[in-house]
C-alpha cells in the first residue's frame, strides 16, 4: 500500500512542476510586454519601466524567474494583482469559501438525486422508469448550463418571483463571515431570515452547477448496478429469500458504489469548469468569476495565480480519491 | 502476399458494417440523433436557401418582436427578432453551420493530432512514451474549460483561436486512448508476423495497428464533436468566442442575456438549438458506444 501511495506521489511532483510552469509561461506567453499591459493606455515613463521589470523580475532569465516563482508558491506567494495591488494568494483564499460552498451544495444535490435514480433504473432495467431517467439524464448531460441557468432565472425569477438572480445574501443582513460559508455564518449569526436568504441565493446556482453531475451520478450508478445485480453473490443473496430492498439496497449497492464515489470525485475538474459559468452567470463572488474578470481586466497575475491554485486543487482531489480507491480495492494497487 | 490479404478482406468488410449497423439501429435514440443530426447538416449547408431573412438584416421597426404565434408577433418573423431588429429564426439557421464547422474543425485537430501522438507513444515506449504521457497529465490537470479560457486569453478572443484552444484541451484524451489501445495491440501475433514480413515501422503503426485502434477513438469523437460545440458556445457566451455579429449560438446568448427577464424568445431559442444538437450528438454517440464497444456487446 506504501509502494502505491510513493508511486502515486511520484506522478504528482513532476504534474505538479509541469503545472506550476504552464502558469508560470501564461504571462510570459501574453502577447505584448507585462508591464506595458499592466500599464494600459497611460503609458509610463523609462526609469518607472525599468524599476518595474526588476520589481516583478521580467529582467531576469527566464529559469531564474522560474525558480523565484516556484519557491514563491511553496511560501504561499503568487505575486501581486496588477489591479488591485493586493497579493494573488489572499485574494484567491478570500473567495474561494464561496465556491467551495457553492460546489459542495451542487456534489450533495447531484448525489441525494443522482444515486437513487440510478438504483431505480438499474432495478427496473428496460422498462419505463429506467427509459425516462435516463432519457432525462442524456438531457441533463448534454445541457449548456450558462442557457439553463438563464431558463431558471426566467422562470422562478422571473414569473414566479421565489428566487433572487443574484449574489449570495439579501443586501439588507450584515454580520462577520468568520467561515467564509454564508450559510454557517447566517445562521450563525442569529438573524432572523438571514439563513432562509442565504439558501433562497443558493438553490439557483445549486441545481445549475449540479445538473451535469447530476446526470452523471445517475449513469455511472445504474451501470454500476446493473454490473453487481449479475453477480453470483446477489443470486444467493436472492435465493435466500432476502427482499429487494435488502438485496438492492445492502448487497448491490454497497459494492456500485465504490466506481460512483470516484466519479463524484474525479468530477472536481467539471465542477470548477461548471463554476466558471455559474458565477458569472449569478454573480456569485467565487474564484470562477474572479478568473473571468480578471481576463477581462487583464489582471494577469490573478489569472494565473487562479489557474494554478485551481489546477492543484483539482490535482490533490484527484489524488486523495486514487489512494481512497486503491484502499479499499487492492486490484487497483497492483498496477 | 497484398493479394492474398485483399481477397480476404473483401468479402469481411462490408459483413462488419452490417453487423454494426444491426446494434446501432436497434437503439432507437441513436437512430433519432442520427437523424436529427442530419437534419442539422442539411440546415446547415442550405443556410442561405432556407433562411427567410439575412442573419445581419437589422429590421429597425421590429426590435424584440415576440414569435408570430404569440400577440404582437408577425408570420414575417417566425421565432420573434432580438434587440436589433435581426430575424431569430434565420439566425439560428445560420448559427448551424458555425457549430458544425467548429465541431468538425475541433474533433479533426484533436483526433489527427491526438492518434499520431498516442501512436508515437504506444510504438517508442521508454522515455518518449513517458515524457508525452507526462505531457498528457500535465494538460488534464487543468479543467477544460478554464484552460480554453485562458489560451483565448493569450491568443487573443476569436472563434479560430476558441476552437484551438477547445483542441487543444481535447487533444490528451485521444493519446490517451490511443495509446492504450496500440499497447494492447502490439503482443498479438497478426502484429508481430507484420513485423517479421517486414513492414516499416510506419505501416505497422497506421496500417496494420491502428485501424484495430478506432472503436474507441469513434466513440470519443463523437463525445468531443458535442463537448466542442458546448465549450466554444460557453466560450462565446463568456465574450470570448465568436465575436458579435456572428450568429454563433452562445454569442447570441451572450448578446440576449440582458433582455432575459423582458424578451425570453431571444433567450430560449439559441439555448433549445445548442441542447437539440448536443444531444442529437450525445445519442449517437451512445449508440456507437453500444455497437462498437465489444465489451457490452451481447454475445
Amino acid at each position: 500500500m506504501l509502494a502505491f501511495i510513493l508511486r502515486r506521489l511520484g506522478t504528482f511532483i513532476p504534474t505538479f512542476i509541469g503545472v506550476s510552469f504552464v502558469s508560470f509561461l501564461f504571462i510570459r506567453l501574453l502577447p505584448g510586454d507585462p508591464i506595458l499591459l499592466m500599464a494600459g493606455e497611460r503609458g509610463m515613463s523609462d526609469e518607472r519601466y525599468a524599476q518595474l521589470m526588476s520589481q516583478f523580475g521580467f529582467d531576469r532569465p527566464l529559469l531564474t524567474q522560474y525558480r523565484d516563482y516556484l519557491s514563491g508558491i511553496v511560501r504561499g506567494d503568487l505575486g501581486i494583482s496588477f489591479k488591485t495591488k493586493q497579493p494573488v494568494w489572499d485574494e484567491f483564499f478570500a473567495l474561494f469559501p464561496a465556491t467551495l460552498e457553492l460546489s459542495l451544495c451542487a456534489i450533495v444535490f447531484a448525489v441525494v438525486l443522482g444515486i437513487p435514480a440510478g438504483i431505480v433504473a438499474a432495478v427496473k432495467r428496460g422498462k419505463w422508469p429506467d427509459q425516462a431517467l435516463m432519457s432525462t439524464a442524456l438531457v441533463g448531460f448534454s445541457m449548456p448550463i450558462f442557457w439553463w441557468a438563464l431558463l431558471l432565472i426566467i422562470l422562478f425569477s422571473g414569473v414566479l418571483g421565489w428566487t433572487p438572480v443574484s449574489g449570495r445574501i439579501s443586501l439588507m443582513y450584515f454580520f462577520p463571515t468568520d467561515t467564509g460559508f454564508m450559510l454557517i455564518d447566517s445562521f450563525r449569526s442569529g438573524q432572523p431570515g438571514a439563513f432562509a436568504s442565504a439558501v433562497q441565493h443558493l438553490i439557483l446556482p445549486t441545481v445549475v452547477l449540479g445538473t451535469i453531475p447530476l446526470a452523471v451520478v445517475a449513469r455511472q450508478t445504474r451501470s454500476a448496478m446493473l454490473e453487481v445485480l449479475s453477480e453470483d453473490y446477489v443470486r444467493t443473496a436472492k435465493a435466500k429469500g432476502l427482499g429487494p430492498w435488502r438485496v438492492n439496497g445492502l448487497h448491490a449497492l454497497r459494492n456500485a458504489l465504490i466506481p460512483v464515489v470516484t466519479v463524484i470525485g474525479l468530477s472536481v475538474g467539471t465542477l470548477m469548469a461548471g463554476a466558471i459559468l455559474t458565477e458569472t452567470i449569478f454573480s456569485w463572488p467565487g474564484v470562477g468569476k474572479w478568473m473571468v474578470e480578471g481576463i477581462n481586466s487583464r489582471d494577469y497575475t490573478a489569472v494565473q495565480g487562479g489557474l494554478l491554485m485551481i489546477a492543484v486543487i483539482v490535482m490533490v482531489v484527484n489524488l486523495v480519491v486514487d489512494v481512497l480507491y486503491g484502499l479499499i480495492n487492492p486490484k487497483i494497487r497492483q498496477r | 502476399m497484398s493479394h492474398t490479404g485483399n481477397t480476404v478482406s473483401v468479402p469481411v468488410r462490408p459483413g462488419r458494417f452490417a453487423e454494426f449497423w444491426s446494434y446501432f439501429s436497434e437503439n432507437r435514440g441513436a437512430i433519432a440523433g442520427l437523424v436529427i443530426f442530419i437534419v442539422f447538416i442539411i440546415i446547415a449547408i442550405l443556410a442561405d436557401v432556407v433562411a427567410p431573412h439575412s442573419p445581419t438584416q437589422q429590421y429597425r421597426e421590429a426590435l424584440l418582436q415576440p414569435p408570430m404565434w404569440q400577440e404582437g408577433g408577425a408570420g414575417q418573423f417566425i421565432l420573434g427578432t432580438d434587440a436589433v431588429g435581426r430575424d431569430l429564426f434565420s439566425r439560428l439557421i445560420h448559427g448551424a453551420r458555425y457549430s458544425f464547422f467548429i465541431g468538425i474543425i475541433v474533433v479533426v485537430i484533436s483526433a489527427g493530432s491526438g492518434v499520431i501522438i498516442g501512436l508515437i507513444a504506444g510504438f517508442a515506449r521508454g522515455w518518449v512514451d513517458t515524457l508525452i504521457m507526462r505531457l498528457m497529465d500535465i494538460l488534464l490537470a487543468f479543467p477544460s474549460l478554464l484552460l480554453a479560457l485562458v489560451m483565448v486569453a493569450i491568443l487573443g478572443p476569436s472563434l479560430t483561436n476558441a476552437m484551438i484552444a477547445i483542441a487543444i484541451v481535447l487533444q490528451p484524451h485521444y493519446v490517451r486512448l490511443t495509446r492504450a489501445a496500440v499497447l494492447q495491440e502490439l503482443p498479438k501475433d497478426y502484429v508481430t508476423s507484420a513485423r517479421v514480413a517486414g513492414a516499416s515501422r510506419l505501416r505497422l503503426m497506421f496500417v496494420t495497428v491502428l485501424p484495430n485502434c478506432l472503436a474507441p477513438i469513434i466513440v470519443q469523437a463523437a463525445l468531443s464533436f458535442s463537448t466542442a460545440i458546448l465549450d466554444a458556445a460557453a466560450l462565446g457566451f463568456l465574450g470570448l468566442g465568436a465575436q458579435p455579429p456572428t450568429p454563433e449560438w452562445g454569442t447570441m446568448l451572450a448578446d440576449s442575456r440582458e433582455f432575459v427577464l423582458r424578451a425570453w424568445w431571444v433567450v430560449t431559442f439559441p439555448g433549445i438549438a445548442i441542447l437539440v444538437n448536443v444531444l442529437a450528438i450525445n445519442l449517437m454517440g451512445d449508440g456507437l458506444r453500444d455497437a462498437l464497444d465489444p465489451k457490452l456487446k451481447r454475445s
